[in-house]
């Protein structure tokens, strides 16, 4: 059987049968889909990358208003140019690993307070400049200061000396943090001659493509470099660019046309519809974005443990991924946390239990019917998934009253304002970023006002552990505080769902953010 | 030229510039009457009654209204419409290219649509109510009563999608041929020629069969010519001040009705960039472009108003 699929496949990659020909074979063999694809995609592999030709991506998040200055990036089409001509200093790997980049070797203190960062030898800056440890020092500090306004501010603000010693960078920090190298991997530190001091916004790094065009909220254009240190592994195609396509439907349009050969953000209701389209692959991943409805711990009636108990079992979280998702996402289960983060634990699937809702429900004592603020900007479907909501507590005697908000202003006026609403999050990299951020009692962004000395002492503690086994048992005694104290009702995980057009190959599933982690245009290729 | 033409132009001129001056209080009010201020817009979250005060000083939000608008309309007048409040960067020089290529599709719409329109309301006239006008007059009316996102995703889903003739998405860019650029704009143009075609053809026909009742066309045809001379000979020359009229209106339509076009055809014109400013709330740029649109309007009316003029004779005496 396998010998008959290695043949299958390898047709494929040379172009002699279609891929979906190839899937309805492989399931007529018995084999499930997930494992078709997976040989397919490593015989596309051995058959080697082709050179050459113009990737284009069509993609929103762009704007007028976007800059070259890596600091000031925050949608998706600066991320995304940003990955084609800079270079990091560590990344994280499709698996979930940490790949090393400029650094060639990050080690730390037992302490986890002093960390080594050796530069890799030979990296060469688009201006013909060698990467040097004051570059990547200089950059460290520009993004440090107040002033840059960097994205990357939260974090490199515990950050206390960087100093340059010969090759190494030697960062020492405030508090202990055994997630340092994650942290390094955030897609503002792009590496620049002399940090971008000079000029922040010269879109001049050291990735795979130089930037040959720059047109904020229309298009975006990068050449090959010639001397990128990885050439064999990225950067296949002689151009590539990024079409600036905000509307859903122009942007499935430009697909479908052959304008564009990638896009990002496939609405789930009409993925269904996009699939059928001959040549047209949709590349769904789950990652670490989720959908929530948040609840104050500390405003009555939430303050009662058993009604946001209650709450969390009245929610049909099967069905809402059913209807709102279409089956695009993961079941949620009341913690932030899923597979996409290192150091993840299963904890056992929370799920619709109208009777323990009414037991919890009748125990928090509440009485009359509890306001739920929503609106269509909290995430895709949220009025329609708030109505879901309504109707799966209906059942279990908890009466739910919904106020429609408008979008405008829904994001200073309710979200993190208001004490229960519908929300999303897009996740960070770490459990420890993502527990800093929201739910450290002194967290800007704690949105259900989860505030537990106990917590924020098991938060510290976990991020200066350097022991792997120790700190997923603490990440386990969190998640459990989370979910079953917490005021998150988390129903469900989002995919990111791109799709791609004929004869894109070397596509490479990464569940850290859309388009194979912002490097899509670099890591496929046209199939001849 | 007599001196009462010059003395009508220069009327009409005077009045346009009132007009325009009108319109810009108008702008200016309205976006004072907004809740909120400039200041408030920008801190947005962060803001403390302390930095708040600090940047009105900074803007000159302390000052009275109606000084702020002289300061406003001094800047408009010297080029100058102030800086973007979302990005910090000149709103003349992010217009400028924005303007053209608003003015470029405009351009091109209107040499299909105009010629066309008038031909096939000539053509309707010759043929009047027998199935050619019928269908030429239905045909436009259809096209006219659907929204113009319905017509351009139409356009996109059969010339773009199915046959791959056309590009769904009419990026326009620096250093691209003419060919190239009329290739890209090509289905957005079509959408607005549709939209706009019925109005001036019914218009064209209808002036065109009011001139045809009147005595000096029977004489015409008394004398013999042929239906299609009596047409170009003498009715149209003296239906010409309506049609122009109704030309001028669907041009300033044109530029300043593009904004559903423009975003979905993802264009790079003004009417993309209100769109995008609009959502942020960007006061100055939403003034800025909101002046500019009544500018067009104006100006093109005046120039419909002064061609009719000109065009007439019994306009040129009026009594």
């Amino acid at each position: 059987m396998s010998n008959e699929l290695d043949y299958l496949s390898r047709r494929v990659a040379a172009g002699k049968l279609s891929r979906r020909d190839f899937l309805g074979r492989a399931a007529a063999l018995g084999v499930t889909a997930t494992f078709a694809n997976s040989l397919l995609s490593s015989a596309v592999r051995a058959a080697g990358p082709v050179k050459g030709g113009t990737l284009k991506a069509g993609l929103v998040g762009g704007e007028s208003t976007n800059s070259l200055d890596p600091a000031l990036f925050m949608t998706q089409v600066p991320f995304a140019f940003g990955k084609m001509w800079g270079e990091l200093i560590v990344e994280l790997s499709p698996d979930g690993k940490l790949e090393n980049r400029i650094a060639e070797e990050i080690g730390s203190s037992d302490d986890a307070k002093v960390w080594t960062l050796k530069i890799r030898d030979g990296i060469e800056f688009h201006n013909g400049k060698t990467v040097t440890a004051e570059d990547v020092a200089a950059t460290l500090e520009r993004h440090s200061d107040e002033k840059s306004k960097s994205g990357a501010l939260g974090y490199m603000k515990g950050i206390d000396t960087i100093k340059v010693n010969g090759k190494e960078v030697v960062l020492t920090l405030k508090e202990p943090n055994a997630d340092l190298p994650y942290l390094l991997s955030d897609y503002h530190l792009i590496v620049q001659p002399n940090g971008g001091k000079d000029k922040a916004d010269a879109g001049i790094g050291a990735g795979p493509y130089k930037v040959k065009v720059n047109e904020p909220g229309v298009r975006h254009g990068g050449e090959r470099f010639a001397n990128y240190w990885q050439g064999d592994k990225m950067g296949h195609a002689d151009q590539i660019e990024i079409i600036v396509i905000n509307d859903a439907t122009a942007r499935t349009a430009a697909l479908q046309g052959g304008q564009v050969n990638m896009i990002n953000r496939v609405e789930p209701k009409i993925v269904d519809l996009i699939k059928r389209v001959p040549g047209v692959t949709i590349r769904n991943h789950s990652g670490p974005g989720h959908y929530v409805f948040i609840m104050h711990c500390n405003t009555a009636p939430f303050d009662n443990n058993d009604l946001r108990m209650a709450l969390k079992l009245a929610i049909d979280r099967e069905e809402m991924l059913k209807k709102v998702l279409r089956g695009y996402g993961s079941l949620g289960n009341d913690f932030p946390i899923n597979a996409s983060y290192p150091l993840f634990t299963e904890i056992e699937q929370r799920k619709y239990d109208p009777d323990k809702a009414k037991f919890h429900y009748k125990k928090s004592g509440h009485d009359g019917a509890v306001l739920l603020r929503t609106s269509d900007v909290a995430f895709p479907g949220a009025v329609d998934a708030s109505q879901l909501f309504q109707q799966s507590a209906a059942k279990a005697g908890i009466k739910i009253e919904l106020k429609r908000e408008p979008g405008d202003g829904y994001w200073n006026e309710v979200w993190n304002k208001q004490p229960f609403c519908a929300s999303y999050w897009g996740g960070r990299s770490t459990q420890d970023q993502m527990y800093s951020t929201a739910y450290l009692s002194t967290a800007d962004w704690n949105d259900t006002r989860f505030k537990r000395p106990d917590f924020d002492k098991m938060v510290l503690a976990a991020r200066a552990e350097l022991d792997e086994a120790k700190r997923k048992a603490m990440y386990h005694d969190m998640a459990v505080m989370v979910r079953d104290e917490g005021g998150l009702i988390l129903p469900m995980f989002n995919q990111f769902i791109d799709a791609t057009g004929p004869k894109v190959a070397g596509w490479v599933e990464d569940p850290h953010q859309e388009l194979c982690n912002g490097y899509a245009l670099a890591k496929c290729w046209l199939e001849a | 030229m007599s001196s009462p033409i010059v003395k009508l132009v220069a009327q009409r001129i005077a009045l346009g510039i009132l007009l325009l001056l009108a319109v810009s209080v108008l702008i200016f009010a309205g976006t004072q009457i907004l809740p909120g201020d400039v200041a408030q817009a920008i801190l947005g979250q962060s803001a403390t009654p302390e930095s708040l005060a600090n940047l009105r000083e900074q803007l000159g939000l302390n000052q009275p209204a109606y000084i702020r608008y002289f300061h406003w309309l001094g800047g408009v007048l010297t080029g100058d419409l102030g800086t973007a409040m979302s990005s910090g960067q000149d709103i003349a020089t992010s217009i400028k290219e924005r303007l053209w290529n608003t003015l470029f599709l405009a351009f091109w719409a209107a040499i299909v649509a105009i010629p066309l329109a008038i031909t096939l309301g000539l053509i309707a006239v010759r043929y009047r109510n027998g199935w050619v006008d019928k269908l030429i007059s239905g045909v436009a009316l259809a096209s006219t009563s659907f929204p113009e996102f319905f017509i351009g995703y139409l356009l996109v889903f059969y010339f773009a999608v199915q046959h791959q003739w056309f590009p769904a998405i009419s990026t326009v860019y620096d250093g691209m041929s003419l060919g190239e650029r009329l290739q890209a704009i090509a289905l957005p143009a079509a959408a607005l020629t549709l939209v706009v075609l019925a109005h001036m053809m019914r218009m064209t026909r209808a002036a065109i069969l009011n001139v045809m009742q009147s005595a000096y066309v029977e004489t015409a045809e008394l004398k013999g010519l042929s239906a299609a001379a009596v047409i170009r000979k003498h009715a149209f020359p003296n239906a010409i001040a309506p049609i122009i009229n109704v030309v001028m209106l669907n041009l300033a339509y044109l530029v300043v009705g593009v904004v559903v076009v423009e975003v979905i055809f993802v264009y790079p014109g003004m009417g993309q960039y209100l769109v995008d400013h609009v959502t942020k709330r960007d006061v100055p740029v939403v003034q800025a472009v909101g002046l500019i649109f009544a500018a067009v309007y104006i100006t093109l009316n005046i120039v419909a108003d002064i061609a009719a003029i000109v065009a007439n004779p019994r306009l040129r005496h009026p009594r």
